[in-house]
């Protein structure tokens, strides 16, 4: 097939300087030329250029996410999609991804944050879904420095700033401080909507004829190659794309929210996607190859926020706030009036065609006409080679050279550690409460909302131990999986399936796509050993800036069902008298734990293996013991290990005092130093307090499902004493007013000392 | 039967949470768009939370002159129940219902979380089923809750007996003048709060100290208060 286009008025010719200027190399180029069977117009290069960026092609990692378990019988919308789509009871329906804003955010914290917020609430509603709960997952540099400080500040306010305005309430999130991140930090925004299931919509054009329209905030030239911008490495050049940074408007999407809503559940359009990234452009061209159909659109018609926008311009722009919307030609009137309604601008900009082409004009001449499917689908496929490095097998062999600390004194700089102290300073800028839907809370193992009008909830969690995944990333992104289910089923949930939010370096280095195919093959078994399928997610490539390579961090988000919200699990001890148990081994591993890296300044070791049989069966006895309504607390054992989980236990979270505890631990993991046995990170433990009349039940519960359990001591009274013994051996002993105190006052402590910029 | 209208701007948020809470109770609701001019026979009207317009230029300031307000002016001046909930506690500041302004909290950020209130006033049709002192824990979430006004306000406020509902000392989540967390104006038909009572109904959800605002609007009791 040939195909013709116009260059556009005075745009530069296509040089071999263009070509490179568009990231697009020799084999990329030659592909093109094959294509055409002519020299592209610059038009034509952005449109390939956005399209086989990494952000949007997948090039390097295609073949490894083909390796994750995508199927379930809970599974209505696997990848592909804006978002996975999970069945739950009574025809609902969850709609949930995540999605990374990092390099925006490392420029321009505030906006950089804000925009990945916004965006990923669109890719949840254009799926019908009303989204209900956000969580975010935030990594930065150590609070000790001022432009950290800096950073983290604009992060927090701006995914604030976004979600509150819309009204979706933040239920859960992580904050993890490294080193590796000073220069890169990671900004994964995930997003959880409700829908019918009979709501459900595909963003695929169908229907030749149909109307295509662009809903919404106007174009204007902002965020120009923002693909681009995600797809290579940080620098100090960098600064300089702060203008190609989006400007978000929380007013808008509210509005675009409703709007985009009230089309599809009346049934007024046939489609609809976000302008993400690369706007128009990825829009028009994956809704067309999703429908195998041809699109012809005209960028004349496309309401801008200046005069003389070019296409090129236009196709590329990634203003915000924008949705193309699919409709039957009778439905325009509909969806026009609806736009019109929340005062939202609304322009039929082409239609869908029989011929397979992905066709732009300006004024009625054709500047782009590249076939459809090829643009799409043809981008050429990286199979990176992939080599572990020497000095990752070095880090697994080392072991700190300090002395251990007393174990009291490590508790307590273990609690004062900014990833273990409380994250109040952060999740209390963002509105938890919003819609009344909140059965728990952040500061929790996950959050509970409640599905309206019905007595089922959905957990939501969001977590990554890169500092394991950079050590070994096959145990590593196990790890990840694993800890996700365990917060999970502390609530009294079971899992039902994952989105990701892949962030690593530079792919064609081979020890970091030796980390990503590992933590992938790590997720992938995980999931399967779970019956929780991804669903979807977002690759973040390229978090490399002048300082480094940021540690590998897959971040996985999962959603559960709470089948009763009435027997939901808190994490704290509630109630004096109750007895404590621990669920679970430990072998003593401290390779890759809170306890040597920030007690003793030892980031390396070889962490513990994931027994996946072990963590499946914890899983069970949690959500049984919760629907039998057997357990008040259950907390999960994870950062800082067993003692750090005991004492957060007994803080009793955010907004109650804390609760005194009279433990003993000789009896368990006898044969391990104190240091081991309070530190260690093994997973598939958590603990948990029982009325004494359930004690027996619980342990038959345990025993019937092969998990060993542990009864350690008491609960005892509100402000009392927390008192963790091992024999005559004092492993903590202090207030539980005084552990409150500490973990509670460090972040913002820290953040007392201002930020700057420079 | 008496009648809630929830008045939706652009940005409303809190307007369904606002409608369960009434229905929750028994009272009829329904919603009325900014661009109505009338409030659908409404007796009770309530301004939801959230960021009308956008609240880029001050909170309130744009959704005032909405032409739904002139309705909403019009039955407060005939004596008819108003209550503003956050956002809509600073559109009737805005409009010039009730006195003083919401600032920005002196912390300069948004302060999501539970606060303890004590009620100061039982004479209102919001807060007739508490009685006076009680200690109630409800949520506030907002990044402008600071009320000011000048000192001759405040002192008619006081002296007038026109703070409804005041943070318990020591728990004050935005340096609001007085502890300041809602008022009323000189007749006490026209009632603005901060904090969210709409968001604390239900038992399942673990709190249900909001409860009483919306019995209150029938006239009957909330029952025993934790």
């Amino acid at each position: 097939m040939s195909t013709m286009a116009y260059a556009f008025a005075n745009e530069r010719p296509v040089t071999p300087d263009v070509i490179a200027e568009h990231k697009l190399n020799e084999l990329e180029y030659s592909r093109i030329l094959a294509m055409l069977g002519r020299t592209p117009t610059l038009t034509e290069i952005g449109v390939f250029s956005a399209l086989w960026s990494e952000h949007c092609s997948y090039k390097h990692t295609k073949p490894v996410l083909k390796t994750f378990p995508v199927t379930g019988a809970q599974v209505i919308q696997g990848p592909g999609e804006n978002a996975g789509v999970l069945r739950l009871p009574d025809g609902w329906a969850v709609a949930f991804k995540i999605e990374s804003h990092n390099h925006p955010s490392a420029v321009e914290p505030y906006q950089g944050a804000a925009t990945g917020v916004g965006g990923i609430l669109r890719d949840v509603f254009t799926m019908g879904a009303r989204p209900v709960a956000m969580l975010n997952s935030l990594r930065l540099g150590p609070l000790t420095d001022a432009r950290n400080r800096w950073l983290f500040s604009g992060i927090v306010k701006g995914v604030g700033d976004y979600g509150n305005c819309v009204g979706v309430p933040t239920l859960g999130g992580e904050v993890y401080f490294d080193d590796g991140y000073s220069g890169n930090p990671l900004v994964n925004a995930m997003c959880v909507g409700l829908l019918r299931e009979t709501d459900l919509i595909r963003a695929a054009a169908e229907g030749i004829g149909n109307v295509l329209l662009c809903v919404g905030a106007r174009t204007g030239r902002d965020g120009i190659h923002g693909a681009s911008f995600a797809s290579e490495d940080l620098s100090a050049e960098s600064e300089k794309r702060r203008p190609q940074v989006q400007v978000g408007d929380p007013f808008t999407e509210k509005l675009l929210l409703e709007a985009s809503l009230e089309m599809i559940t009346g049934g007024h359009i046939v489609a609809i996607q976000d302008m993400g990234a690369a706007g128009l452009t990825s829009s028009s061209a994956e809704m067309a190859a999703r429908g195998g159909v041809g699109v012809e659109i005209d960028t004349a018609l496309v309401p801008v926020r200046e005069p003389g926008m070019t296409p090129y311009e236009i196709l590329l722009s990634e203003s915000q706030e924008r949705m193309l919307v699919v409709c039957e030609p009778h439905k325009v009137a509909d969806v026009t009036a609806i736009c019109t309604k929340w005062e939202l601008a609304c322009a039929a900009i082409g239609h869908v065609t029989d011929d397979g082409l992905y066709r732009v004009k300006h004024d009625g001449v054709t500047v782009a006409e590249i076939p459809g499917q090829r643009l799409v689908d043809d981008c050429p496929i990286y199979q990176p080679e992939a080599r572990e490095s020497e000095m990752a097998v070095a880090r697994r062999a080392l072991s700190p050279t300090q002395a251990d600390a007393p174990v009291p004194t490590a508790l307590e700089r273990l609690l004062a550690a900014p990833n273990i102290a409380s994250k109040r300073w952060v999740f209390e800028q963002y509105d938890s409460t919003v819609r009344s839907s909140t059965v728990l809370g952040p500061g929790g193992d996950a959050g509970v909302f409640r599905v309206p009008d019905t007595t089922f909830g959905v957990a939501v969690t969001v977590d990554c131990n890169a500092r394991l995944v950079g050590l070994d990333p096959y145990e590593g992104g196990k790890a990840t999986v694993a800890e996700a289910a365990r917060n999970i089923a502390c609530t009294g949930a079971r899992p039902l399936g994952i989105t990701d939010c892949l962030n690593f370096g530079n792919p064609q280095r081979p020890e970091v796509f030796f980390q990503f195919k590992e933590a992938c093959r790590g997720i992938a078994d995980a999931c399967r050993a779970f019956e929780t399928p991804v669903t979807g997610g977002n690759v973040s490539l390229y978090n490399e800036s002048p300082m480094g390579a940021i540690d590998p961090t897959p971040t996985v988000g999962m959603v559960g069902l709470l089948a009763d919200i009435t027997t939901k699990v808190p994490s704290h001890f509630q109630h004096a008298g109750d007895e404590i148990l621990i669920l679970g081994i430990t072998q003593g591993a401290l390779g890759g734990s809170a306890y040597w890296a920030d007690v003793l300044g030892c980031k390396g070791g070889t962490p513990a293996m994931i027994d996946l049989a072990a963590e499946r069966a914890l899983q069970e006895v949690l959500i049984t013991a919760a629907e039998e309504r057997r357990v008040s607390s259950a907390h999960d054992c994870s950062d800082g290990g067993l003692l750090v989980a005991l004492v957060e236990a007994a803080l009793g979270g955010p907004y109650a005092s804390g609760r005194g505890c009279g433990v003993d631990l000789a009896g368990y993991a006898d044969g391990l130093g104190a240091s081991r046995l309070a530190f260690a990170e093994d997973g598939a433990r958590a603990v948990l307090s029982v009325p004494p009349a359930q004690v027996q039940a619980l342990l038959d519960l345990a025993l019937a499902h092969g998990v060993p359990a542990f009864r350690a001591g008491q609960v005892s009274d509100v402000d009392g004493r927390v008192r963790i013994v091992r024999g005559a051996h004092v492993l903590a002993d202090a207030a539980v007013a005084r552990y409150k105190s500490i973990h509670d006052q460090a972040i913002p402590t820290l953040m007392a000392s201002g930020a700057a910029e420079g | 039967m008496r009648t809630v209208a929830i008045i939706r701007f652009p940005g409303s948020n809190c307007d369904e949470d606002s409608l369960r809470a009434a229905e929750f109770v028994g009272v009829r609701a329904h919603y009325v768009w900014h661009r109505d001019t009338t409030l659908g026979g409404a007796d009770i009207v309530i301004l939801p939370g959230g960021f009308s317009y956008g609240d880029y230029l001050r909170s309130g300031a744009i959704a005032r002159f909405s032409p739904v307000m002139e309705a909403v002016q019009a039955h407060a001046q005939a004596g008819g129940a108003v209550l503003g909930i956050c956002n809509g506690f600073q559109i009737l500041c805005e409009a010039h219902l009730l006195p003083g302004a919401l600032v920005r909290n002196d912390r300069l950020r948004f302060a999501s979380r539970p606060v303890r209130t004590r009620v100061e006033r039982t004479t209102t049709n919001f807060t007739n089923a508490y009685q006076a002192g009680d200690v109630l824990t409800l949520p506030v979430a907002h990044g402008d809750g600071r009320f000011a006004a000048d000192p001759a306000t405040i002192a008619a406020l006081e002296a007038e007996g026109r703070i409804v509902l005041r943070y318990v000392e020591g728990t004050n989540p935005n340096g609001s003048e007085h502890d300041i967390a809602g008022i009323c104006n000189a007749a006490g038909n026209v009632v603005g709060i901060m904090p969210h009572p709409e968001r604390v109904m239900e038992p399942v959800l673990g709190q249900v100290d909001g409860l009483g605002f919306f019995t209150s609007m029938m006239g009957r009791t909330a029952g025993s208060l934790a």
